[in-house]
């Protein structure tokens, strides 16, 4: 569903069935940075691994203030993490389909498109594929 | 060089004072610390101050008097005060001023910080998605922390009992009521894994400090309290900061560590030759965190420490003796300078029942968005 609508930001995204995120690669020191800055003489843009563990996580548990929050005015409580992408960086993301209480570091996750305020962005949830914590 | 000296500490009480302006609690302060110091403001020969949300600090040159003195204004987030305070001392040393004056102050709306995207070089989708929040951050680093070294919720629970404990014995803090364990523990989640009661509340107040040198406080007839360093350091390569939509994976040390290590360079004294401390306790991890970070201990010491007192008044190191930001609440322009404010006051040995019994040497930090770290160390 999340492929016919507008994304919520250029470039953050790809498009296809199996998006990435998009990152810049520093073209001198070979950093990688999310999102991808707007340099284009200073940074190449490179797709980000779709899989990653959990590095921290939190539950925001109150709703931010609008603006800038532009969720739903009804709250309900969200799962936030940084997400290390293996030999690329570390993301921050919202969390899809994990329970609270399950949340841990290391657990593997893997990138979704997910629908947010009637855009396209991103999320990161269960990669059943991946067995252990890798903590 | 000369040695730089604090001789005059003023504040108005933390908390919230309706009917005052931020400005009006700086100038307060700034009166009661030229009466402590025994000067008059014609006698000040540079000004440093700021606040984040109560205006310039130079205007309130209207109250104080038309006098001509060089006012320079400060913005520098959670450390705007550190950082007058550090103008104020680099004049002195520099030569260019027997007598100077550091304040800051600030009145913040009730609730959490509403900062926006674009002020921060950060994109709209940032915001709009929830994940713009400074609360986040905490908690996102301290959960981290806390699993790299064993860190438990009932030492975050420890941090925030001793701070309400402190602020009871504070006439200048904001909360008066000692809270038990249990109730900080169980008291309603905010951003797993820190409470309510692990939190710090913006709110509003003012510091004064009048620094001279070493001469002009021999002529004084004061006895001094000698600013032994003062440092300020923005964030090395690495370092975990908040609004942050990636980090290296390659991790640094944060600015704190280097503030750190060159004010213990600069005073000629070590983590062990401290008396007294405050740390930067936006929340209860925060202060866990910078235990390590400024060298008081080694990292996952602190399970250990807090079980034990150990930053307790009557510890080895007594911590955030006068509650910190947790029973002080956060106006962030006055924060830092509190610290250092409480820090004269325990040299000077008048802080009544949560005095550090013969506290000679005191150490101060604050840190702050998005990156920076002020340390003062003190001796008596």
């Amino acid at each position: 569903m999340a492929e016919t609508l507008v994304d919520i930001a250029d470039h953050l995204l790809t498009r296809g069935p199996d998006p990435a995120l998009i990152g810049g690669r520093d073209r001198t020191t070979g950093r990688i940075v999310f999102p991808c800055p707007a340099d284009a003489e200073r940074f190449e843009a490179v797709e980000l691994p779709r899989e990653g563990r959990i590095w921290s996580w939190t539950v925001q548990r109150f709703r931010p203030k609008s603006p800038p929050y532009t969720g739903p005015e009804s709250f309900e409580p969200y799962a936030i993490a940084y997400v290390e992408l293996p030999g690329a960086t570390i993301v921050e993301s919202r969390l899809s389909g994990f329970s609270f209480d399950d949340l841990k570091v290391g657990l593997p996750c893997k990138l979704v498109a997910e629908v947010f305020a009637g855009k396209r962005s991103y999320a990161f949830a269960p990669n059943d594929s991946i067995g252990g914590d890798g903590a | 060089m000369t040695e730089v000296c604090i001789i005059g500490a003023g504040i108005h009480p933390f908390g919230r004072t309706d009917g005052m302006s931020g400005l009006q609690q700086g100038v307060f302060a700034v009166r009661q610390a030229l009466a402590d110091a025994g000067v008059e403001w014609p006698d000040i020969d540079i000004a440093y101050g700021g606040s984040s949300a109560a205006g310039n600090a130079d205007i309130m040159v209207n109250d104080l008097g038309l006098t001509g003195v060089p006012f320079i204004n400060v913005a520098n987030g959670c450390a705007t005060g550190g950082s007058a305070l550090y103008g104020a001392f680099a004049s002195i040393k520099a030569g260019q001023a027997d007598l100077a004056l550091a304040v800051g102050f600030d009145k913040h709306p009730r609730g959490a910080f509403d900062p926006r995207p674009a002020d921060w070089g950060l994109p709209d989708w940032y915001g709009e998605t929830g994940l713009m929040l400074t609360t986040q951050f905490f908690a996102l680093k301290l959960r981290r922390y806390m699993e790299q070294f064993g860190i438990s919720p009932t030492t975050l629970g420890r941090v925030a009992e001793k701070a309400f404990d402190n602020g009871a014995l504070a006439s200048h803090s904001w909360r008066k009521q000692p809270v038990d364990i249990d109730t900080i523990m169980n008291s309603q989640m905010v951003n797993d894994p820190l409470t309510k009661f692990m939190f710090c509340a913006p709110a509003e107040g003012g510091v004064g400090l009048v620094l001279a040198s070493e001469k002009k406080a021999r002529e004084l007839g004061v006895t001094p309290i000698y600013l032994k360093a003062a440092t300020i350091r923005t964030r090395p390569p690495g370092s975990f900061e908040v609004f942050s939509p990636s980090l290296d994976i390659e991790r640094g040390p944060s600015p704190t560590v280097v503030a750190s290590k060159a004010a213990f360079e600069a005073s000629g004294l070590g983590p062990g030759d401290i008396d007294v401390a405050q740390l930067q306790d936006t929340e209860s991890g925060a202060e866990i965190m910078h235990m390590a970070e400024n060298g008081f201990c080694a990292d996952g010491e602190q399970e250990q420490w807090l079980s034990e007192g150990r930053t307790r008044l009557g510890g080895v190191l007594p911590v955030n003796t006068d509650g910190g930001c947790l029973a002080c609440g956060e106006p962030i322009g006055a924060s830092g300078l509190r610290q250092v404010y409480e820090n004269v006051v325990q040299l000077q040995g008048r802080a009544g029942a949560r005095q550090v019994e013969g506290a000679r040497t005191a150490y101060s930090h604050v840190y702050g968005a998005p990156g920076l770290s002020a340390i003062a160390i003190l001796q008596r």
